[in-house]
C-alpha cells in the first residue's frame, strides 16, 4: 500500500519525474505518428497492387507469352471457387503523338474490358468513363475508332496539390503504337516489310492506379489488337497472363494452391503440343507475389523506420534510467528509513518499479493521446503549412499520395504502449536494484557527512 | 534470571569498520542486558560507538562477532523475512535526525510502519485501526492539530514527537532513540525526554543514547561505552 501512496507522491512531488514523463510522451508520440503514416502508405500500396492485379496471376514473365490459353479459361470458368478471368496481354511499345516524331517507351497491356473490369479494380481507375466503364475504349465524338487508355501521368501534369489538370472533355489525340512482334520461337517476326506494327488509337481515357510505376508507364489497348501487333494472334493465339479473381471467402493462398494444380494438369494435358514449350515459363502466383518486388521495397522501407524508431525507444530508456538515478540517489535516506521499519528489499524494487510503471503508463497515455490527436489533424495542419508557407511533406507533383493516413491501429498502439511501459520498468531496474541494496545504516548516519 | 527474563541481550558484540586499509575498531566485546520495562540511558564520547551499538541491537545492521538476543532468540537465526518482521513490529527506532518522509504527512509517517507490514487488502482491512492509533498518538504528543501538515512545516521538537509516534504505532516491544535531543535545544529536549519517561512510567522499554550526563541521570539505568567496551 505504501508503495502506491509514495510512488504516487514522488511522482506528483518532484519536477524531474515529469521530465522522464515527457521523454516517453514524446517518443510515443513520435512512434505512434511516424507508424501510423507509415503502415497507412505501405496497407494503402499494398491494396493498391492487390486491386490492380486481381487475387491471383497465372502468366509468364517472356515477351513471347503462351499458347493454348482458352482451354484454361474454360477450366478456371467451371471451377467454383473461381469468380471471373482475365486474359492479358503486357508488352513493350513505343507511342507517338500523332504527326511528331517525338516517341516514348512504354508498357502496354492489352486487356478485354469488360472481363478485365471484373476480375481487378481497373474500372475504379477511369476518369472520363467513371461509372461508364463499358465504353471507355470509345473515344469521345468517335465511338468506332480504336481507342487506347493512358496511364495517368503520361497523359496530364499534376500541379502543387496533386491535383490533375483534366480538360472539361477528353481531347482529341491520336497516338500511334509500335510493337514488335515476337514468333514462338522468341524471333523478330517480319510483318510486311518492316520488324515493327504500328497502328493508330484514339485516346479515350486515363487510368489512375495509384502505383506510380503504373500510371507512368503503361497504356492499355483492347487485347485483340495488341495480339495481333505483338505476333501473338493466328491460329494459335498467345497471351502472358491470366489475371483471377478468387469466389468470395476464398483466401489468395488456397485459390493459388488449387489454380496451381489445376494448371499442372493442364499442362501435362498439353504437354505434346506443338508449342508446350511455352507453359513451362507459366507460373502460378498469389498477387502479392506477383507484385513482390514492389512491395518488398516499401515493407523493407518499413523494417528500417521501424528499426531506427526501435533506437528512439533506447532512447527513452536512457532517460527514465538517468531520471530514475537521481531519484533514487535522492531518496537514499527514504530507502533507509523504510527498511528501519521493516520494508524488505524486493519491496523497496517493487516500489521504484511501480512508480517506473506509472511514469511510462502516463506518458505513454499522454503519447499516445497527443499522437491521435495529432494525426486526426494532419491532414488539416499539412494544408495549413502549405497554404501559409508553401511547405509539403510530401511534394504532391511527385508523389502518387493523397491524402497523410491517419488511421492508427488499435492492436499497434498497444504494443507501442507495452513497449513505453518496459522501457521505463528496464530503465529503473539498476538503480532500484542498486536502491534494494542499500544497507540502511549507511543512508542513516548523517554524522559523516 | 533466565535468558529469556531479558528483552535484548547483547554478548561480546565486536564491530570494526574497514575504510580502504584502516580498520576501526569500535566495538570491542559490548555486552547488555534490557529487562522488561526499563529505561536504559547509554551515554559515551561522540565516536565511541553507541550508534553503532544501536543499530546492531535494532538489527540495522550485524555485529562482527557475538550475539544479539531478542526474548531469548539469537537475531543471527532470523532469515530475512523474519528481520523484517523484527523490525516492524518488535523494535520502534528513533532517530536523532527525525528521518521523517518528506512526501507524506504527519499522520501517513506515524502509520507507515502498518503499512509496510500489511497488503493492499489487508491495508484497507485496518486502514481505520491505523488512522485511529496514528491521531490517538500524535493527539497525545500535542500534534492533534498537525495531523496533515507535511514533515517541513513543524519545528525540530515537533518532527521529533513525530517520529516517536511512528516508532511507538507498531507497539513494539522495545523502543531505541538515537540521540532523540542531540539535535534540539534542551527545553524541547526536555519535553522529548519527559515524553519518553511518560512511556516508560506505562511499561514501555526504552533504550535511550545520549552523549549529556544530565539527561542520562534521568534514565532508571545509566550504561558509559568507552574504549568500545562497556564500563
Ligand atoms: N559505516 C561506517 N564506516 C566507517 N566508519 C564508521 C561507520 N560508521 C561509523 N563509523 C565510525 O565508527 C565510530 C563510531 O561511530 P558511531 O557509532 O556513530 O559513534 P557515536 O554514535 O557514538 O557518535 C566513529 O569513529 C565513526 O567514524
Ligand atoms: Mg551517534
Amino acid at each position: 500500500m505504501y508503495r502506491w501512496l509514495l510512488a504516487s507522491r514522488y511522482l506528483l512531488k518532484r519536477r524531474i519525474t515529469w521530465f522522464a514523463v515527457l521523454a516517453v510522451m514524446l517518443c510515443v508520440f513520435i512512434v505512434v505518428v511516424v507508424m501510423t503514416v507509415l503502415t497507412g502508405l505501405v496497407r494503402d500500396f499494398t491494396a493498391k497492387n492487390h486491386e490492380f492485379v486481381g487475387d491471383v496471376v497465372v502468366g509468364t514473365e517472356s515477351l513471347v507469352g503462351f499458347a493454348y490459353y482458352e482451354g484454361f479459361l474454360e477450366r478456371l470458368g467451371q471451377a467454383d471457387f473461381v469468380a471471373a478471368t482475365s486474359p492479358v496481354v503486357k508488352s513493350y511499345a513505343l507511342i507517338s503523338p500523332a504527326d511528331s516524331d517525338r516517341n516514348i517507351g512504354v508498357e502496354v497491356m492489352g486487356i478485354d474490358l469488360a472481363l478485365h473490369c471484373r476480375v481487378t479494380g481497373f474500372a475504379a481507375t477511369l476518369h472520363y468513363h467513371a461509372g461508364d466503364w463499358p465504353r471507355a475504349f470509345e473515344p469521345a465524338g468517335a465511338p468506332d475508332l480504336p481507342g487506347c487508355i493512358l496511364g495517368i501521368d503520361l497523359a496530364l501534369d499534376r500541379d502543387r496539390y496533386g491535383r490533375y489538370n483534366f480538360g472539361p472533355s477528353i481531347p482529341r489525340i491520336s497516338l500511334a503504337v509500335t510493337c514488335f512482334p515476337l514468333t514462338a520461337r522468341g524471333a523478330l517476326a517480319l510483318a510486311g516489310t518492316s520488324v515493327a506494327t504500328t497502328k493508330t488509337f484514339h485516346y479515350s481515357d486515363t487510368s489512375q492506379s495509384g502505383l506510380a510505376r503504373v500510371d507512368s508507364a503503361m497504356i492499355y489497348l483492347p487485347i485483340e489488337p495488341l495480339q495481333a501487333m505483338s505476333g501473338m494472334d493466328g491460329p494459335t493465339k498467345r497471351i502472358t497472363a491470366i489475371h483471377v479473381k478468387l469466389a468470395d471467402g476464398v483466401k489468395v493462398p488456397v485459390g493459388r494452391e488449387k489454380i496451381a494444380a489445376l494448371w499442372d494438369r493442364y499442362k501435362a494435358e498439353n504437354a505434346q503440343q506443338p508449342q508446350a514449350h511455352l507453359l513451362e515459363t507459366v507460373r502460378v502466383q498469389g498477387w502479392k507475389e506477383n507484385r513482390r518486388s514492389f512491395i518488398a521495397a516499401m515493407e523493407k522501407e518499413q523494417t528500417m523506420m521501424t528499426a531506427l524508431f526501435g533506437l528512439v525507444g533506447i532512447t527513452a530508456v536512457f532517460i527514465v534510467f538517468v531520471v530514475f538515478y537521481m531519484i533514487i540517489s535522492n531518496k537514499t535516506r527514504d530507502i533507509g528509513v523504510l527498511k528501519s521499519v521493516g520494508v524488505s528489499s524486493l519491496n523497496v524494487v517493487r516500489l521504484f518499479m511501480g512508480f517506473a510503471f506509472c511514469v511510462g503508463a502516463i506518458g505513454s497515455l499522454l503519447g499516445m493521446a497527443g499522437g491521435l490527436l495529432f494525426l486526426r489533424r494532419a491532414n488539416q495542419i499539412e494544408g495549413w503549412l502549405f497554404e501559409h508557407f508553401g511547405f509539403q511533406i510530401w511534394d504532391r507533383s511527385l508523389y502518387v499520395i493523397g491524402d497523410i493516413p491517419n488511421q492508427a491501429e488499435p492492436r499497434m498502439l498497444v504494443v507501442i504502449a507495452a513497449m513505453a511501459v518496459l522501457a521505463c520498468l528496464a530503465g529503473a531496474l539498476i538503480p532500484s536494484g542498486r536502491a534494494a541494496r542499500l544497507r540502511p545504516v549507511d543512508t542513516l548516519t548523517v554524522a559523516r557527512l | 534470571m533466565t535468558q529469556d527474563d531479558y528483552i535484548i541481550q547483547a554478548e561480546n558484540l565486536h564491530k570494526t569498520y574497514r575504510m580502504g586499509a584502516t580498520r576501526v575498531p569500535v566495538l570491542k566485546g559490548v555486552n547488555l542486558a534490557v529487562r522488561p520495562g526499563e529505561f536504559v540511558a547509554i551515554i559515551g564520547a561522540s565516536g565511541s560507538g553507541k550508534s553503532t551499538l544501536m543499530h546492531i541491537l535494532g538489527a540495522l545492521d550485524r555485529p562482527d562477532m557475538g550475539v544479539v538476543r531478542f526474548m531469548g532468540r539469537d537475531l543471527s537465526g532470523f532469515g530475512p523475512g523474519e528481520l523484517n518482521r523484527f523490525r516492524n513490529r518488535q523494535v520502534g527506532f528513533v532517530f536523532q535526525f527525525y528521518h521523517l518522509l518528506d512526501e507524506l504527512n504527519v499522520m501517513e509517517n506515524v502509520y507507515l510502519p502498518t503499512m509496510a507490514s500489511t497488503g493492499l487488502l489487508g491495508w484497507l482491512r485496518r486502514r481505520c485501526w491505523a488512522r485511529g492509533r496514528a491521531t490517538e498518538l500524535l493527539v497525545s504528543m500535542g500534534l492533534g492539530e498537525r495531523l496533515r501538515h507535511k514533515p517541513y512545516q513543524l519545528s525540530g521538537g515537533e518532527r521529533q514527537r513525530v517520529a516517536i509516534c511512528r516508532a511507538l504505532m507498531n507497539e513494539p516491544a522495545v523502543v531505541l532513540a538515537d540521540e532523540p535531543t542531540g539535535n534540539l535545544d534542551s527545553a524541547t529536549g526536555n519535553g522529548i525526554l519527559e515524553i519518553l519517561e511518560k512511556l516508560n512510567r506505562a511499561g514501555q522499554t526504552v533504550v535511550m543514547v545520549t552523549h549529556d550526563d544530565r539527561i542520562a541521570a534521568r534514565a532508571g539505568r545509566v550504561i558509559t561505552l568507552a574504549d568500545g567496551k562497556m564500563i
